[in-house]
């Protein structure tokens, strides 16, 4: 096999007009009126029109049956780059590095990154029970506790393995309201403390209630396009130093404690040419605390294992000593 | 260690039966390779035929290899339980009646990580038994017990809704005059049924074993005569409602050569019998069980039918017997996926010649009434679909996984 790649740099290319259209527990509308508010919110954060967005990178569970190019036709687009990334937590950074690249190539001028999905009475249980072929087949049958159950098996795991407590979690989580409450837009708008986390009505050992993610219903969206393109809008934007995918990594891992981070992680500093003591804010993906706890290990803030002590010595809100989960760049719209 | 199950109380006549909900049932086609082993109590897993790799859940190609050769084998039962969690919470209404319900996961001794279903008894950590179980809505879903047994495993509530067991239910023998009735009677009663109802057609003639039967505690002799329409619906209006395991034992063996002038009335006789008797006990007790699925401990479980393993392929000497059976095999399935909305279990017996007088020119090896009789409520136990009762039932199951056209020229021989 050749030498790898050295792998080309994000530059010339910019993430702009980031749009999150309020959450709310239950909606009513399809998951297309979601995904085109967030459009429309995108086009007017930019100053143009819709129609002159030629790139979309849509991702949803809840559009069926639609895929993007169905939803193109719906919102009166005509992409001449596509993408559909139905693949939950991970699509915001799928669709930006995938973005960049349609954008740095000249596959697309202005490329929308659009997440929206529905959440109506009942529609989570069937998102659920067709998750995919093996939850289908191979975990749903099994009490049908859906994500919760799954993460409480690698939750239990990693208490077990690395010494984790339910109040390392319960850090984490009173940090994250305490950070959301500062959001306008935030759908949880009450303080939670330590003791509510910790007396919350078991859902799925040892996850409890103040552990999982709610599903709701809601859109978030940015652009991506050349630096000069922003420039000439008018728009401030931020720069990709690097980025990194891995699906399913570490496969022989009777019960997951790490995640693809932990095998890219050299890439993604070399890449962006820094370290992590260089970093101010980290965002990780947080279905569940004990994910949180990882990416803290697999991200190389600090070892394997480490991650209970490392969540006992900071402090995780806004102005706490390792800022982290404080979403409120959401444009009220 | 498994509290023992409780006696049901005596049903509140005023209470709602509960509706029978079913856990979710969505399954690909390549897992019906499960569903094919469950079904008979074995622990099969798909097993690349280039690569030799074990693999869970069933796929489509290798995960190793890329092969696309992977068959389901017989996998070693042996693993670990790493991992488990006890749920609270569930969107699914079957579950939500279960709550709570355990979870693990298995690092099963030939590779695979396997979520399973758990035995209360098992512990993070220590080694457990896998199975392949049909769950209440038929499906296949692996099952993780501890290795050592202990006493009342069986009572477990997780594995009851997984299994038909006899105990504390009430079972109907919808034809005494069949030569198994006694061992059947016993081997229910053995094995902690509640009563045992014994249906008898033409009640004035002589019931071999009427004594004896009748002393034993919570048997009953009760007219039925599953030929006539009037006389199943009659018993199934005074018991319909307390059957929780239907043994149809319908039966007609009589030689018949099929060029023999009378050929087709005897072979009708036998599809009356048969067929037609097992029709009316479907239209009078079906819906009756199939309404109380989720009755509680004596919830209504299993029906059972008695087929000749020549039901399978046709023995000429034995050729009615065959038509009949093949026919009352199809119907079973016909009455499987009716019962399976009611979480009712269908498990078709198939024996060999039985050790009697109507297959006395049959050479060793035979069934005797008790060996069917165990396999029976073994199949229960187990919650089986199917059950292959001594030598002849088994062989001849196998030669037709094997090659059915070697069968067909050769059981005639």
């Amino acid at each position: 096999m050749a030498a790898p790649m050295v792998r080309k740099s994000y530059s010339g290319v910019v993430a702009t007009v980031p749009v999150s259209i309020p959450y709310e527990r239950y909606s009513i509308e399809s998951a297309h009126w979601w995904i085109g508010r967030a459009l429309r919110a995108l086009a007017q954060g930019a100053g143009i029109s819709h129609r002159e967005i030629d790139g979309f990178a849509m991702a949803s569970f809840s559009t069926a049956p639609d895929s993007a190019i169905g939803l193109t036709q719906h919102l009166g687009l005509s992409p001449r780059w596509l993408d559909h990334i139905p693949m939950g937590g991970v699509s915001g950074i799928l669709s930006l590095r995938r973005a960049a690249r349609a954008v740095q190539a000249g596959d697309a001028a202005i490329a929308a990154c659009v997440a929206g999905d529905t959440n109506q009475v009942d529609s989570f249980r069937r998102t659920l029970e067709n998750f995919s072929r093996f939850a289908q087949d191979a975990a749903y049958p099994y009490g049908a506790g859906g994500a919760n159950a799954s993460f409480a098996l690698i939750a239990r795991h990693y208490m077990d393995r690395f010494g984790a407590r339910r109040e390392d979690f319960g850090k984490l989580c009173v940090a994250q309201r305490t950070n959301a409450l500062r959001n306008p837009n935030a759908l949880m708008k009450k303080t939670l403390t330590l003791e509510q986390y910790m007396n919350a009505r078991p859902i799925a050992d040892p996850i409890h209630l103040f552990d999982c993610v709610m599903p709701c219903a809601g859109a978030e969206g940015f652009l991506v396009m050349r630096e000069e393109t922003a420039r000439s809008l008018g728009l401030p934007s931020a720069r990709i130093l690097s980025t990194i995918e891995r699906h399913h990594a570490f496969s022989d891992d009777a019960v997951q404690y790490r995640g693809g981070w932990a095998r890219d992680i050299g890439e993604l500093y070399s890449m962006a040419g820094i370290s992590q003591d260089a970093i101010d804010v980290v965002q990780t993906y947080d279905d569940y605390p004990v994910i949180s706890m990882m990416q803290f290990e697999d991200l190389g803030f600090c070892g394997k294992g480490e991650g209970p002590d490392f969540v006992r010595s900071h402090s995780f809100e806004i102005d706490g000593s390792f800022p982290h989960n404080m979403i409120f760049w959401g444009e009220t719209t | 260690m498994t509290e023992p199950l409780s006696p049901p109380k005596r049903k509140n006549p005023l209470a709602r039966t509960r509706r029978t909900l079913l856990p979710p049932s969505a399954r690909s086609r390549t897992a019906h390779g499960l569903t094919l082993a469950a079904a008979e109590g074995r622990f099969a897993l798909q097993r690349c035929g280039e690569c030799g790799k074990f693999t869970y859940p069933p796929r489509d190609a290798c995960p190793e290899c890329l092969s696309s050769q992977l068959v389901f084998v017989e996998a070693p039962v042996g693993g670990v339980l790493v991992t488990s969690t006890t749920i609270h919470v569930t969107g699914d209404s079957y579950f939500r009646e279960h709550m709570p319900w355990r979870q693990g996961i298995v690092v099963a001794d030939c590779g695979p990580r396997i979520i399973a279903h758990l035995h209360a008894d098992c512990t993070d950590g220590e080694r457990v038994n896998l199975s392949l179980r049909l769950d209440k809505a038929g499906q296949p879903v692996v099952f993780a017990a501890p290795s050592q047994r202990a006493s009342n495993m069986q009572d477990d509530p997780a594995l009851r809704e997984m299994t038909a067991d006899p105990r504390y239910r009430r079972v109907l023998i919808t034809n005494g005059r069949h030569p198994a009735t006694e061992a059947l009677v016993r081997s229910f009663k053995d094995a902690g049924a509640t009563s045992v109802f014994v249906g008898v057609a033409e009640a004035w003639k002589p019931l071999a074993g009427e004594d004896r039967l009748g002393a034993i505690d919570g048997v009953q002799l009760l007219s039925l005569d599953l030929t006539d329409q009037r006389s199943v619906f009659n018993l199934a209006a005074d018991i319909a409602g307390k059957v929780d395991i239907l043994v149809n034992t319908a039966d007609h063996v009589r030689p018949v050569h099929l060029f023999e002038p009378a050929g087709t009335r005897k072979l009708m006789e036998a599809v009356n019998a048969t067929v037609a008797g097992t029709m009316n006990l479907a239209q009078a007790f079906g819906p009756a069980m199939a309404g109380r699925g989720a009755d509680g401990v004596n919830s209504a479980a299993a029906w059972v039918n008695l087929l000749s393993a020549y039901a399978l392929a046709n023995a000429p000497e034995f050729g009615a017997v065959s038509v009949s059976h093949a026919a009352c095999l199809s119907l079973s399935h016909w009455l499987r996926a009716e019962l399976r909305k009611g979480g009712v279990r269908l498990l078709n017996a198939f024996a060999g010649p039985l050790d009697d007088e109507w297959y006395q020119s049959v050479p060793a090896p035979r069934v005797s009434a008790g060996q069917l009789a165990d396999g029976i409520i073994d199949g229960l136990r187990r919650g089986l679909e199917e059950i292959y009762v001594g030598d002849v039932a088994r062989d001849i199951r196998a030669r037709l996984a094997a090659n059915p056209k070697a069968l067909e020229r050769e059981i005639g021989r």
